[in-house]
């Protein structure tokens, strides 16, 4: 492998790689305050990415408005899903919402396919992203520059809102004990619908810039991403969002050398973050930055 | 009158438990002559509850030694240790909710079964013997703490003392030789206190039984228990018979606070 | 009600089912008889995650990886050699896979215990984890088993998978594996380690007070469950002939889990009956992926309608019945004896 390649491959890990830990985000916030692993997030990220290109060809908005459009509407959908389907299953065994958003993710993937057929779409990418720039005889995709610096500005967004307001405040202080919160006066449910509404922006935009690097629209592309994102999450530690940052670029980075110096592996792709899953289980079941939750006697 | 050794059935040799910086329990060190009923006191976190997760295994001690009918036993996993003959009850009750009475307490016996359930499959004489024997002595279990009019309703719909009393018989099936009891008399009202100390009495005597007791109802301890050990914060601060500790000023210290100087 | 009279009610229950299969053989056409075949398979796989799930208290997400293993190992062996020359197009068979053969149900028989020592080897690694991370972690085993069934063409065939593996299931195996599976799973749970087992799924912490082995006596549920899916599988395989390493993901744990859920966790004679009523709509609800003709209009099918109502069905049994059909009740000849005499009376 030449040095020029070897480049290009650390460009894709680091695409993959902060789409995946985009996704992680969602799980990690969800799953750190509520303890539920959120099964429709992934379906979340597969509709962001509808939404865009809806926006697009129906509408005919430009590029950049059909985008924040497509976050502002998926965010609202990941609350109403919030508010739906989980929130009534609050005082409920935790199982029970865990299988809700199983029903979720099953129901807003088939919707999809009822409205926009499962057969895969062309997605259309705008010309500045296309062309390769030359540099230094590397020749680079505009794209795989533009998802990492986009993903980095929205997470520095995110860990402004987490430690620098009152909202932020009040999800760490959820997360570490929700009854505490309620009595000290925190706005829990609102508190949990912002958390639902961010991470789920988070998961659109993931899911835009992923149709965009493989230009492709299916109602089933959320599921593998989704797994993988959250396997990160737990990589990294559920419940920390730096963690899920980790995982996520880590998973990027492992997909993709792997393939690069074993390409026989190829086929067992999708298999690497379930082996690792496994392994970070065994070996440190609270991932790398996790806290281990009390089991109290 | 100093036991000796072959009367001693438990022994503590400096046990400590830490949790990151906290230090729970330190250095406790205690001696359980065979068919005493011992009381552990002391304020709400002194670390007795701890001191009982170590002995049964819920915890591994961070030092020190469980020395059990003569063997170090600690940090061996619960399980073991209950088929070794320590058996507990919870502070908080933790009963088997969905099963009936009569299954809370044959789930106890479980552990003294010889025949499995592959023989049930294809009904083996020696395994629907044993079944029948198990609901027998189970059934028995349950007279003795009064509870066998109701063996076929669900655990969780018994009121709380029977609920107290349905946790000493599934320990009890367990065929114990030390049984560790944490708070028996919480939520009792005065007439229940006494009566379970009478049954305390009672379980020693029929069952050959060593008794170790967290309580916090002062008349139950003073009442039943022979030997008193104090924790504060982690530490043992004293050991004695109960008129002793009764008088003892670092005890009372720990429980009424440090009286301020009069200016 | 006495023993003696219980075993005599089942026994004639058994004798009417064995009626109604001979009624439903010569009178019912291919159509209904796949229906019933699929009801006894799935009955058969409700009662094992019901086993792991709703009386231990496993969340267990990796059924189809079992069911996934099942189906291959009988279908291997009772493929015939010429069959898998034909069959084996990308790459020759292993020439132990080439010459594997094994009456039904002894190959049936293989799936399970294949199935079952898999449940076992993960079982031992992630049964240790708590709830919902036993639950993506059984998931990622199951899509661990579709990828690699994907990548050994000398195994599985590849991506391709098998075709026109011999049907022998029919209603007399399929009832008859669910009737087996019915009994051991039964006389399990009305056995002490039963109460163990639910000792188990209601206070993990008290059990191991009470002399319980957790790990032991988890693996043993999780490992029986595992053969009985493995057998749902392999049954599965010789029904429909076909199968591929698509057919085996996540959405077909879930039609198994949804299943368990309607009937009640924790409720065997639950999981039979909504075995019964989800096959059927499932079924059903292929007719709105059909094109339908009404009064003249002919409306296009729509597809993914049915996994729309059946998903939404689901959200609302949790939501609003989350004990399911039974909750952990079960139907006896003592409650229907006393449904009954209620209403003589």
């Amino acid at each position: 492998m030449n040095l020029a390649t070897f480049i290009q491959n650390i460009l894709n890990s680091l695409t993959l790689g902060s789409l995946y830990a985009l996704v992680a985000i969602g799980y990690t916030m969800v799953y750190g305050i509520l303890r539920l692993i959120n099964f429709a997030h992934s379906e979340i990220f597969m509709l962001g990415a509808y939404f865009v290109f809806w926006g697009i060809t129906l509408v005919h908005l430009p590029w950049p408005v059909a985008m924040v459009l497509a976050i502002l509407v998926t965010a609202s959908l990941g609350v109403l899903v919030d508010q739906v389907a989980y929130r009534p299953l609050r005082d409920a065994p935790r199982i029970s919402a865990l299988i809700s958003s199983i029903g979720v993710s099953f129901f807003l993937q088939n919707v999809a396919i009822v409205f926009f057929q499962a057969i895969p779409r062309e997605v259309y990418r705008p010309q500045w992203l296309e062309d390769p720039i030359l540099f230094h005889g590397v020749r680079v995709l505009p794209l795989t520059l533009f998802v990492p610096l986009l993903s980095l500005v929205l997470m520095l967004l995110l860990i402004y809102i987490v430690y620098r307001t009152k909202t932020g405040l009040g999800m760490r202080a959820i997360s570490k004990d929700i009854e505490t919160s309620y009595l000290m006066g925190v706005p829990v449910n609102r508190v949990i619908a912002i958390t639902f509404g961010i991470g789920s922006a988070l998961a659109a935009a993931s899911g835009i810039m992923w149709a965009l690097r493989y230009p492709q629209l299916q109602p089933i592309m959320g599921t593998i991403p989704g797994f993988k994102a959250f396997i990160a999450a737990v990589f990294g530690g559920i419940g920390s969002i730096q963690g899920a940052v980790i995982g996520g670029l880590t998973l990027g980075f492992i997909e993709i050398m792997t393939v690069a110096f074993f390409p026989d592996l190829a086929g067992y792709r999708d298999a690497f973050a379930f082996v690792l899953l496994i392994l970070v289980l065994m070996v440190k079941p609270t991932g790398l930055l996790g806290e281990r939750p009390e089991d109290k006697v | 009158m100093q036991p000796t050794p072959q009367d001693v059935i438990l022994e503590t040799r400096d046990l400590n438990m830490r949790f990151g910086g906290l230090l729970a329990v330190s250095d406790f060190s205690a001696v359980f002559p065979r068919g005493s009923i011992t009381g552990l006191i002391g304020p709400n976190g002194a670390g007795k509850t701890t001191c009982f997760n170590m002995i049964t295994g819920f915890y591994k001690p961070t030092s020190g030694q469980v020395v059990f009918h003569g063997e170090e036993v600690q940090g061996r996993p619960p399980h073991a240790l209950c088929r070794a003959g320590i058996a507990r009850t919870f502070q908080n009750i933790r009963l088997f909710n969905n099963e009936t009475v009569l299954e809370n307490v044959m789930i106890g016996r479980h552990l003294r079964q010889k025949t499995n359930w592959l023989q049930t499959l294809v009904f083996t004489p020696a395994s629907r013997r044993e079944e029948k024997e198990i609901r027998a002595r189970c059934m028995e279990l349950l007279d003795v703490v009064g509870l066998a009019d109701l063996a076929g309703e669900k655990a969780a719909s018994l009121p709380y003392g029977a609920q107290r009393r349905l946790e000493i018989a599934r320990a009890l099936a367990t065929e114990p030789s030390f049984l560790l009891l944490d708070e028996p008399a919480a939520g009792m009202n005065p007439q229940e206190s006494e009566d379970l100390m009478g049954f305390v009495r009672t379980i020693r005597e029929a069952f050959g039984l060593t008794i170790l007791l967290i309580e916090h109802d002062m008349k139950v301890v003073m009442g039943v228990c022979e030997h008193l050990w104090v924790l504060d914060y982690g530490q043992t601060i004293a050991s004695g018979p109960p008129e002793a500790i009764r008088s003892d000023p670092k005890v009372i210290t720990a429980y009424l606070g440090e009286e301020q100087p009069h200016a | 009600m006495r023993r003696g009279r219980t075993i005599l009610l089942n026994v004639l229950a058994i004798g009417i089912l064995g009626l109604l299969l001979s009624l439903a053989e010569a009178y019912c056409n291919g159509y209904q008889t796949q229906i019933l075949n699929l009801i006894a398979i799935n009955i058969i796989l409700a009662l094992s995650l019901n086993l792991i799930y709703g009386f231990t208290g496993l969340f267990s997400l990796g059924h189809a990886g079992f069911m996934a293993i099942g189906a291959y190992v009988c279908s291997i062996l009772i493929m015939t050699p010429d069959q898998k020359d034909m069959l084996f197009l990308l790459q020759p068979a292993y020439d132990w896979v080439q010459n594997a053969q094994a009456p039904f149900f002894a190959a049936v028989l293989a799936g399970g215990a294949v199935a079952a020592i898999f449940g076992a080897i993960v079982g031992i690694p992630l049964l240790r984890l708590g709830d919902d991370y036993l639950g993506i972690a059984t998931l990622g085993f199951a899509e661990i088993i579709r990828v690699v069934a994907n990548n050994i063409p000398r195994l599985t065939n590849g991506a391709l998978g098998f075709k026109g593996i011999p049907a022998y299931a029919d209603l007399w195996w399929n009832f008859g594996w669910a009737l087996v599976t019915l009994y051991v799973i039964v006389r399990l749970l009305q056995s002490n380690t039963g109460n163990v087992l639910k000792a188990i799924r209601d206070n993990e912490i008290a059990a191991k007070a009470m002399g319980v082995d957790v790990f032991r006596y988890k693996l043993l549920s999780f490992t029986v469950g595992s053969f009985f899916a493995g057998i749902g599988g392999a049954l599965l395989a010789s029904l429909l002939t076909t199968i591929d390493p698509k057919m085996f993901l996540f959405t077909l744990t879930f039609n198994v889990l949804m299943i368990v859920v309607a009937g009640g966790l924790g409720s065997l004679t639950g999981s039979v009956l909504a075995g019964i009523g989800i096959t059927v709509l499932l079924e059903w609800l292929r007719v709105v992926e059909n094109p339908v003709n009404l009064l003249g209009f002919s409306l296009p099918g729509i597809p993914g309608m049915r996994m729309v109502v059946f998903s939404l069905a689901l959200i609302v049994i949790i939501l609003f019945r989350r004990e399911g059909l039974m909750g952990m009740r079960e139907l006896t000849w003592r409650s229907l004896a006393g449904v009954f005499s209620r209403e003589k009376a």
